[in-house]
């Protein structure tokens, strides 16, 4: 019973924005097939009463004071843009509605 | 069942941004404004390696805020990231909280029609602003990250609301409190404060909630109220026809009157959160509650009611408590003047108000006219040393010189003539040499009382006492 | 006088210059000279920085000469695995998508090695964002083990153990996220040491999967690595998992001996998979820390069948997440033509990344997706806290954990790409430590018939290298494995 199928590798690719070629979608679902097989065997672990743990360190979340420090300089900030226009940096144009958060 | 007996229910999803000085996960300046991409750092351009970390100020704004509205404060919470693809989203997720935020419930009054209600809320949360995309006619489009990482905190009501005037209302209130606590500008047209609805129909009486849609790119006040109202009545145009509601995001176009759903073609946000590994758990201890409840100013909705228990209008309650300034100018004004709190009222909104462009000015220790200094003037009014018309030209100048009434008073012999023999003296003249008038009057044309009060105001250059004018004049003319 | 570098300790170096013995620049054209000798058949070097090197060289010799104080590292070349973040120099991070990057700041590591007065020599070659554990995932080239061309130095960061192993620097820096630092440091036969979680700042360290990531370094003793690692760790406030409390002396712990220590040999990390000659020499090597005054007791890691399942279910979520931010916006990759948002996302990041990445970031999307969350990432959460536990308990029992490192020793270039599980499943002993965070370290115990390195592993309890340090420094003291070296490329 496969885990995974061509399709949810293609929509998985489409959340992830990464456009596959049609052999790296089929590569890819024979590949992650059998990885999710392995993988899926954390579940017979029992876990009841097990606090999940999101970080290796015993601390608290440290906190810096509301001072403003030193940003880059313009020509830094910008300086690996691909594409831009003076200061900002360009990209195809976004149609409004068609996303964000 | 025809839709007039369908009710509308309402959540709104409101961002403000704190008004902190630095950004929330890293330090450059979080001021609104500046060239593009002028303040921005390897944290908020995503560049890879850069790390956060978390400003204390947009911690402890989120909790005024929780406290004000009489959330419960989570002594632990947790960021989270959440997953979208957009230019302006620089890391590719933006960290905001989703399990365990930093408030849960409480609730938000407000005022409509002398009424009070409450909304309540689920949930607030902090999160980092997104930057900004900037289009122009050409085939292209423009990021500036200034904005990116500026804090925000989402405010989440519950669908208590049941029309669009409420729903403006309630962000009224939302936005006087921000501005109270000094967590934020609240301005909608800077973008300070942003909000969202959640817009359902449903059978009055039903418990069951409708299909709900998404409104956004609602930028003012009016566009809340038009955008809903607009968005109810679609919903109500559907029903009827007998047609589903889908459930969608929709975009208000405020120029076309109207909102069209958003183009997402795929996933209706799958966000994939899980816990920001970058930042351990944040802690908010009893020591930091109780240094933030001190801090907390007297609320709104208190300061209403303790400004109607002292006798003032609703009107005039309304005023005072729309900005914390005036308000805060009142009491202190009140603290030097206690028996006349109706009179200071009228001062301050008659006079003050209209020589301020912000009420902020108003507690600036520069403003030319204390509250200390308005309270005795409102003092020399109401004891009779000024005629309320008198008084006016005082402020006046008091306001152009920064001098206290008394000084004026005192230098310029600027006061009511309170002497009856020299008023009495006016009055004789007065009547002595308009005996029509005097005959008039005898004769039952009660009205003509204003001639004489008013001829013997200009005998004596404004300056009489008017209670002793009139008592005089009574007098002579029985 | 131009001292020979080939095998001549970090340590020794830096005593030189500082005595004046020999210049920083001396050491600087004798390791350039090397690189341009060998690095071609080795491929250990994604860029050199000559020029960089001998002006920074220069600037320490004028110091010494002025009789001021040079840093414990003074004059030494070291070389940064290019995961590092390097301002003003290209930080590729292994990959294509990365081309052409040059920060416009510097990690904390690095700029600490600077501080100390190490001179740095380049950046060096690594799998992918570190995704990988034979350097073939390298977008520009492979790196090939010096022990054996033929045979791969191990990864992600095989670069920095194979520029140590072939002596083209004194000493480099690397990162461990499920065994990439150890694992190459045992194939390479070099010292390497994955310290606590937290330890050295991530500040500027490309991430792959965050909460596992643990930079560290390479040496060519125990003692190289430490005064590496004294440099680089300690609190730093731009990373908020940071320790707060400052390095230890990690030095003199490994001169300190284990008389009295009692060491732990995990009964789970010795069953059947393990090459007889690795399992050999790894025991031979038990015994022989036995005879240095240490108990060895059995302890056992219930969990460790789950380890990998749970790392790769834990980095690969991780991976997809951090590997977001590289959209052809602000940096990088950018494909030559698009007229659309998805057109410029899709196909840069399909040109920019490798298999490896793809795979990983759609196996990380796919288990946070909504309605897998809990079945996957969420019960991964959960079983790393057992495994955790399990090193808890058993540190309560020992003051350390001896181990193999990896099953095999250095296996052929080409030899597991075709299934990229079986390459997944050579990181069984390797993945746990960095799931508890615990420190481990990987030294040479011996070498197979056909010469090829094989390491011993040292586990220490949370904040414990002291521990660490102590056992692989006197299991050095009484051998000879590190002074083995490879011999130079024709």
């Amino acid at each position: 019973m496969p885990r995974i199928n061509p399709q949810e590798v293609r929509e998985i690719a489409t959340l992830a924005r990464l456009r596959l070629a049609d052999d790296e979608v089929l590569r890819l679902t024979h590949e992650l097939d059998g990885i999710l097989g392995y993988i899926a065997t954390v579940q017979a672990v029992d876990t009841a009463d097990v606090e999940p743990m999101t970080h290796a360190v015993p601390f608290d979340c440290p906190t810096r004071g509301d001072e403003v420090g030193q940003s880059l300089a313009l020509d830094e900030a910008l300086a690996n843009a691909p594409r831009r226009r003076e200061s900002s940096f360009e990209v195809p144009r976004i149609v409004p509605g068609t996303g964000g958060g | 069942m025809s839709t007039l007996d369908y009710e509308a229910v309402i959540g709104l999803e409101v961002h403000v941004q704190l008004a902190t000085r630095s950004k929330i996960f890293s330090v450059s300046s979080a001021e609104f404004g500046g060239e593009p991409n002028q303040h921005t750092d390897p944290v908020c351009l995503g560049l890879p390696g850069a790390l956060p970390v978390l400003n204390r100020q947009a911690v402890d704004m989120t909790v005024r805020l929780g406290l004000a509205v009489k959330s419960h404060i989570r002594p632990r919470c947790r960021f989270a990231r959440k997953h979208y693809f957009y230019p302006d989203l620089p890391k590719g997720f933006q960290i905001s909280q989703y399990d365990e935020p930093l408030c849960e419930g409480g609730a938000v009054t407000f005022r409509l029609d002398g009424e009070v209600r409450q909304v309540r809320l689920t949930r607030i949360h902090m999160e980092d602003d997104a930057g900004k995309n900037i289009h122009d006619s050409s085939g292209v489009s423009f990021v500036d990250f200034n904005r990116a990482g500026v804090p925000l905190c989402e405010i989440v009501s519950e669908p208590d609301l049941r029309s669009a005037e409420e729903a403006a209302e309630y962000l009224r209130a939302v936005r006087t409190l921000v501005r109270y606590l000094g967590i934020s500008d609240g301005n909608m047209e800077e973008g300070s404060l942003r909000c969202d609805a959640n817009v359902s129909i449903r059978p009055r009486g039903a418990s069951r909630l409708g299909t709900k849609t998404e409104l956004k790119n609602i930028n003012s006040f009016k566009h809340v109220r038009d955008a809903i109202e607009h968005e109810i009545a679609r919903q109500k145009a559907l029903v009827g026809r007998g047609e589903a509601v889908v459930q969608e995001t929709r975009l208000w176009d405020p120029d076309r009157g109207m909102s069209a759903p958003m183009r997402s073609k795929e996933e209706a946000h799958d966000y994939r959160y899980f816990p920001e590994p970058d930042l351990p758990p944040v802690v908010v201890d009893e020591a930091w509650l109780a240094a933030a409840r001190v801090a907390l100013p007297e609320l709104p909705e208190a300061r209403h009611a303790r400004l109607l228990g002292l006798g003032l209008s609703a009107q005039d309650v309304s005023v005072l408590v729309a900005e914390r300034p005036i308000g805060d100018y009142f009491d202190r004004a009140l603290a030097a003047a206690p028996a006349h709190p109706k009179k200071l009222a009228n001062w301050l909104i008659n006079e003050v108000l209209g020589r301020v462009a912000d009420a902020r000015q108003l507690v600036d220790p520069d403003v030319p006219v204390p509250p200390a200094a308005l309270a005795e003037l409102v003092e020399l009014v109401e004891q009779g040393t000024l005629s309320g018309k008198l008084g006016k030209e005082v402020f006046a100048r008091m306001w152009q010189e920064r001098r206290r009434a008394g000084e004026i008073v005192a230098a310029e012999s600027v006061s009511l003539v309170s002497d009856t023999a020299v008023i009495e003296e006016a009055c004789r003249r007065v009547v002595e040499r308009s005996p029509d008038e005097v005959a008039r009057y005898r004769g039952g044309n009660a009205k003509l009382m204003g001639f004489f009060v008013g001829n013997v105001m200009k005998e004596t250059g404004g300056k009489a006492n008017p209670k002793l004018v009139n008592e005089i004049l009574r007098k002579l003319l029985a | 006088m131009t001292p020979e570098v080939r095998g001549l300790p970090l340590v020794a170096q830096a005593e030189g210059v500082a005595r004046g013995t020999w210049k920083s620049r001396d050491l600087v054209e004798a390791y350039l000279d090397r690189i341009a000798r060998l690095d071609k058949r080795i491929g250990a070097f994604l860029l050199v920085d000559a020029e960089g090197a001998r002006r920074a060289a220069d600037s320490i010799d004028r110091k010494v000469a002025a009789g001021e104080a040079v840093g414990p590292l003074g004059g030494v070349p070291v070389g940064l695995k290019d995961i590092f973040v390097t301002r003003g120099i290209e930080t590729t991070a292994g990959s294509k998508i990365l081309k052409g990057f040059i920060p416009p700041y510097e990690s904390t590591a690095t700029a600490r090695l600077a501080a100390a007065g190490a001179v740095r020599l380049g950046k060096l070659n690594m799998d992918e964002f570190a995704m990988g554990s034979s350097n073939e995932n390298s977008a520009f080239f492979p790196v090939h083990n010096p022990w054996d061309l033929g045979r791969v130095p191990g990864g992600s960061s095989g670069g920095a153990a194979a520029a140590v192993a072939a002596s083209l620097c004194a000493g480099t820096l690397g990162t461990d996220t499920g065994g990439s630092i150890r694992q190459p440091a045992a194939l390479c036969g070099v010292v390497g040491i994955k310290p606590t979680y937290g330890r050295v700042s991530r500040y500027g360290v490309i991430a792959f999967a965050s909460s596992l990531d643990h930079p560290g370094p390479f040496g060519r003793t125990v003692e190289d690595a430490a005064a590496l690692l004294e440099v680089v760790a300690g609190h730093d406030p731009m990373d908020s998992t940071s320790i707060p409390q400052p390095a230890g002396r990690y030095r003199a712990a490994s001169k300190t001996g284990i008389a009295g220590m009692r060491l732990g040999v995990p009964k789970e990390y010795f069953q059947a998979g393990m090459d007889p000659e690795v399992e050999a020499a790894v025991r031979a090597a038990l015994d022989e820390l036995g005879r240095a005054g240490a108990t060895l007791l059995p302890v056992s890691l219930p969990h460790t069948e789950y380890a990998i399942a749970t790392y790769y279910l834990i980095c690969t979520a991780g991976a997809s997440s951090n590997l977001a931010r590289y959209d052809g916006v602000r940096y990088g990759h950018r494909t030559a033509e698009a007229h659309s948002l998805e057109e410029l996302y899709g196909k840069t990041r399909g040109e920019g990344f490798g298999a490896e990445p793809k795979r990983r970031i759609v196996l990380g999307t796919y288990v946070l997706r909504a309605g897998y969350y809990e079945a996957y990432y969420g019960k991964a959460l959960r079983v790393r806290r057992l495994i955790a536990n399990d090193f808890a308990a058993a540190f309560a029992e020992v003051d350390a954990l001896v181990a193999p490192v990896s099953p095999t020793p250095a296996f052929k270039l080409g030899e597991r790409l075709s299934d990229p599980l079986q390459m997944y499943l050579g990181d069984i002993y390797t993945v746990a430590p960095p799931l508890a965070g615990v420190p481990a370290l990987s030294q040479c115990c011996g070498f197979t018939k056909s010469g090829l390195p094989i390491g011993l592993q040292t586990i220490g309890p949370a904040l414990g290298e002291e521990a660490v340090f102590r056992v692989a420094g006197a299991y050095e003291a009484r051998t000879d494995w590190h002074r083995r070296l490879p011999e130079d490329p024709a």
